[in-house]
């Protein structure tokens, strides 16, 4: 783990938790949507809120699925979850809401859990390959994919 | 009955994000460590590998099954039930998914992670 990958966890953690606020906000400002109205989902995605909440959610996706690319499941689950604790934290000190000895135990649970997975390996060894075995190569086959194909298959680790 | 409806409705959500989610941490690992793929052959072939990715493709649509199924949970239950629980018992399905399908080394370390994780979640959303 270097600078660069905590950096991508933070942003995992910062994007869904953001953008899920966002898109919440403003969904109570566009008002109910439903199946016989379709045109309302279009004047809600028009709404401000709902538009950055989805472009901080695409955000989120893209950071998740630069994160999977080098650490397990097990490790980015727990280690982006600290967003419920920034989102309850939020709500305690910038909207000043009320936040119950319920809510702050479960915070400490969270951050519990997160510093559990931060002491342990990112990412699992398989002893037979760097790679997965199944499908090496899903694209069309460059030189540089075969190159990568035959490394997994023979287990070389670069 | 609403309650029988509600839980179904949760499952639901559990189980497709749990598939959602291994298809994609398996689509990824196919492709590579984008931060090293990116700077030896650009952005624009990282996104077209992922892209291509059938793995990939197949974890999109699971969780667009487990997004809608949220929305028939809501419709049945209260968001403070269907948010938590939803959310802690996908925390302990991945972590039991990855390690049969994916084949993560889920140690005791992680169980406890997962766990704890999962407990807060419930109690926050709660």
């Amino acid at each position: 783990m270097n600078f660069r990958k905590y950096l991508v966890l933070a942003g995992v953690t910062v994007f869904a938790a953001a953008g899920d606020s966002m898109l919440s906000h403003g969904m109570k400002q566009a008002g109910n949507i439903s199946l016989n109205h379709l045109q309302s989902v279009i004047f809600a995605v028009l709404n401000p809120w709902v538009a950055g909440g989805i472009l901080l959610l695409l955000a989120f996706f893209a950071t998740y699925m630069t994160a999977l690319s080098w650490a397990d499941l097990t490790y980015v689950l727990p280690a982006t979850s600290l967003g419920y604790v920034l989102l309850a934290l939020v709500a305690r000190f910038l909207l000043h809401e009320h936040v119950s000895p319920l809510r702050w135990l479960g915070i400490a649970l969270i951050t519990g859990g997160v510093g559990f997975i931060a002491g342990g390996p990112e990412l699992t060894k398989h002893e037979h390959s760097a790679a997965p075995v199944d499908e090496p190569c899903a694209v069309a086959p460059s030189p540089l994919l075969a190159k990568d194909a035959r490394n997994g298959a023979s287990g070389v680790e670069l | 009955m609403k309650a029988i409806y509600t839980w179904n409705a949760i499952l639901a959500i559990v189980f497709a994000s749990v598939v959602g989610d291994v298809l994609l941490a398996r689509a990824m690992k196919q492709v590579g460590d984008v931060g090293a793929l990116r700077r030896r052959v650009g952005l624009v072939a990282v996104i077209r590998r992922t892209l291509g990715n059938p793995n990939f493709l197949l974890g999109v649509m699971a969780m667009a099954v487990a997004f809608f199924s949220l929305l028939f949970a809501l419709s049945w239950g209260d968001v403070s039930l269907v948010a938590p629980a939803a959310a802690s018992l996908t925390f302990i399905g991945n972590a039991v998914a990855a390690k049969i399908f994916l084949h993560e080394r889920v140690d005791r370390r992680r169980w406890i992670a997962a766990s704890l994780v999962a407990a807060g979640v419930a109690l926050l959303a709660g």
